[in-house]
């Protein structure tokens, strides 16, 4: 039963994998009995199922995924929200209101305004209808502070880091409050402007170096060397 | 206006631009050259210059196109005025509207469009200079911008055309060889599937000469197929070893 | 708008193909009745009208002077252009010509065109000035399938029947003179469209086999059975073993025509 990669090497699609019994895991199909790559990534197997860890892929909504979207209109009875997938998703009014939902007395754009910002959780989604989001959640709802960066989706694995270590570390250098939205938004909130620009620029880096070796220990660095010269102005 | 030549390829088998007959002209091709675009390529083939941008998945813009079941896919193949030698229109041209039709067919095949219904995928193919076999490169292009994109697929589509000069069946046209020559055969191709997704000809061919066309044609896609796989590599290669570290998500 | 196939009729079909059969029991290869009516539009130079099963096409030609391109002085004008008037069907709109007229146009042209079935050099009347320009429009009265080969058809029978005025150059004046020549032809090109339906090649494709094929291959013979214009059509693929294989029953085929038709 051939398996025609070597562990994690990077395949395009259409890149024939496995022949035989395999069964096709991420980002692969099967036809007549061979595995396909169907993104380009990085392959592997786990037990029987070939996986390819993709490099490039878009955000396609889960239940259950925290996001971080932006109000696009204000409906009649809710909101479409922008989370950066092929689908607008959707906040209904009675989600975020804590009481029935009036439209005679209810001015919907008093309570969310096009523009603004929310971390919401998919409710739900399937192939017939856009994403619902909730809001009705703690920790979840209108952001008023802090600031917004986009990562790719895929790479936000790598801002987390193992067994979250990276985004730790991160949080506790900087002292900020970091949401990782699952579709590649980040929120970054601190207690003042320069924290906030550090944690960003940390995680500007990762994205941009997530490719080498030694990252952990150069943004460790890059934290220390920054976090020291904000003291020394301090001290000015 | 030159003369036109008395023979397009010699008694050696050499062609007017130094070709033998079973030669492709140089390629060049780069992977992620637009950055506001989700996906991007750009081809170099012999003298043609074409950038392909592709944006999607998105919500279909007017709704009333999208399709409750399936992905829609639009191509646009549209040539800069400046591409060819005398100044054409920009407005679209009756053979630009047949190629956009002919080069999204092209690609369709390789695309999952069932996985994402309601939404689409724009396709747009700009030619910033033109030497015969446009289509050919512009689909060899689309189809990395579309890997490009993240959009999942069946396989690369790759492409390359063949036909008849004098009385010799030969490789990848180039314009004068096109205009001047018998006959035309342009092919795009899945290799590891073994499936022909874009066909055309013209000029005159005999039903074994067509054959032998159509094979040289899929021959010179299969030589063109790791120059497309390794441009798209060359641009995540990097990538690469950022996850070959053990990162748990 | 299109008149979506049920699943009931798409499976039925399905089914029918496997065992070799379609829904009007011809067999994989056989193409619908077809009946030609030449000359029907007597305003026009000449014109053809054809039944292919219920698809009904009418072509009219209109012979005009004009200059010839600049690149070729010796060399009379041709150009085709195809209506998919909105009666002929729910799915067709009113407005300019949409890919699919402009594709259906550009099929019956390179047929025309690369067989040299107009002899365009006996189209000049004064070299470099004045020319014949033959303007053959395509206009589809009624879409029941394979739009392709019937257009194609009925383009050569009402450029058979096409007539041009008679032209003497005196004193350097172009004047009419009484009377009329056929058009010169040279060759009758005969276009040919197979489906892909389950991985079997299917001979002109009716309405609903059309909605539900893989792809199409169109292919135009000459006279001498020689290929002169291909075009795979739909989002579908072939390999190229199919397409040899289509290659083949599309020479069958025009020859089988070319015999019926008497050209």
């Amino acid at each position: 039963m051939p398996v025609f990669f070597e562990k994690k090497q990077l395949v395009t699609p259409g890149e024939l994998l496995a022949e035989g019994d395999y069964l096709p895991g991420e980002n692969t199909y099967n036809q007549e009995n061979k595995i396909f790559a169907s993104r380009i990534g990085l392959a592997d197997t786990e037990n029987k199922k070939v996986n390819v860890v993709a490099l490039r892929a878009f955000y396609l909504p889960k239940p259950g995924d925290i996001v971080i979207g932006t109000i696009v209109e204000v409906g009649f009875n809710g909101w479409t929200v922008d989370i950066k997938s092929p689908y607008t998703a959707l906040l209904r009014a009675s989600d975020v209101l804590s009481r029935p939902f009036k439209p005679q007395t209810d001015e919907l754009s008093q309570v969310l305004n096009a523009g603004e910002l929310i971390v919401a959780k998919v409710a739900s989604y399937d192939r017939a209808h856009d994403p619902q989001l909730t809001v009705s959640e703690p920790g979840l709802g209108k952001i008023t502070r802090g600031q917004i960066m986009r990562v790719t989706p895929t790479k936000i694995p790598r801002v987390i880091g193992k067994k979250g270590s990276m985004i730790s570390m991160i949080k506790q250098v900087t002292g900020c409050q970091i949401i990782l939205g699952v579709n590649g938004v980040v929120l970054v909130t601190g207690k003042n402007l320069e924290d906030e620009e550090l944690a960003m620029t940390a995680i500007q880096k990762i994205e941009a170096e997530s490719h080498t070796s030694g990252l952990t220990d150069r943004i460790t660095q890059l934290l220390k060397d920054e976090k020291a010269k904000q003291e020394e102005k301090k001290i000015e | 206006m030159s003369e036109k030549p008395e023979k397009l390829i010699d008694k050696k088998g050499i062609r007017l631009d130094g070709r033998k007959a079973d030669e492709l002209r140089p390629l060049k091709i780069e992977v992620g050259v637009l950055p506001n675009a989700d996906g991007s390529a750009y081809i170099e083939h012999g003298k043609n210059k074409i950038l392909v941008g592709v944006f999607g998945p998105r919500e279909m813009h007017p709704k009333h196109l999208s399709q409750s079941d399936r992905m829609v896919i639009r191509c646009r193949y549209h040539m800069a005025p400046f591409s060819v030698q005398e100044r054409k229109s920009p407005a679209p041209s009756r053979r630009e509207v047949e190629l956009s039709k002919v080069i999204r067919e092209s690609l369709e095949p390789s695309v999952f469009v069932d996985l994402y219904p309601r939404s689409g995928i724009d396709v747009f193919i700009e030619v910033l200079q033109a030497d015969g076999g446009t289509r050919c490169a512009s689909i060899t292009a689309a189809s990395l911008a579309i890997a490009d994109a993240g959009i999942p697929l069946r396989d690369l589509v790759v492409a390359c055309a063949a036909g008849k000069i004098d009385d010799t069946v030969v490789l990848d046209l180039y314009d004068a060889e096109d205009k001047l020559g018998v006959a035309d055969v342009p092919v795009a191709y899945m290799p590891n599937l073994n499936a022909v997704t874009l066909l055309q000809m013209d000029g005159v061919l005999t039903p074994k000469e067509f054959e032998n066309a159509m094979n040289m044609a899929i021959d010179g896609c299969k030589k063109i197929y790791p120059i497309q796989k390794e441009a798209l590599r060359a641009k995540y290669m990097a990538a690469r070893e950022e996850l070959k570290e053990e990162v748990e998500e | 708008m299109s008149t979506l196939l049920t699943r009931v009729r798409q499976k039925q079909i399905g089914q029918l193909i496997d065992a070799g059969k379609r829904l009007d029991g011809r067999t994989l290869t056989d193409y619908r009745e077809f009946t030609i009516e030449e000359g029907l539009i007597e305003r026009a130079e000449g014109s053809a009208r054809i039944r292919l099963g219920k698809t009904d096409v009418l072509v009219g030609v209109k012979i005009e002077t004009g200059e010839p391109f600049p690149d070729t002085p010796n060399d009379g004008v041709l150009t085709v252009n195809a209506e998919l008037v909105p009666l002929a069907s729910a799915s067709f709109e009113p407005g300019p010509p949409d890919e699919n007229s402009i594709e259906l146009a550009r099929i019956v042209d390179r047929g025309i065109r690369e067989s040299k079935a107009v002899s365009s050099d006996k189209l000049v009347i004064e070299s470099g000035k004045k020319v014949f320009v033959v303007f053959v429009d395509v206009y589809v009265l009624n879409h029941d399938g394979n739009l392709i080969d019937a257009s194609a058809l009925a383009a050569v029978a009402a450029l058979t029947n096409a007539k041009m005025p008679n032209y003497e150059i005196e004193d350097g004046e172009v004047k009419t003179k009484t009377g009329y020549s056929p058009l010169p032809m040279k060759s009758h090109p005969i276009t040919v469209t197979i489906a892909k339906i389950n991985d079997k090649l299917v001979v002109d494709p009716q309405i609903e086999e059309e909605q539900v094929l893989d792809a199409r291959i169109s292919m135009a013979v000459n006279d001498e059975g020689n290929i002169c214009a291909i075009q795979k059509g739909c989002a579908g693929s072939f390999t190229p073993q199919q397409i040899i294989e289509a290659s083949k029953i599309a020479q069958e085929k025009a020859a089988e025509i070319r015999k019926k038709l008497d050209w």
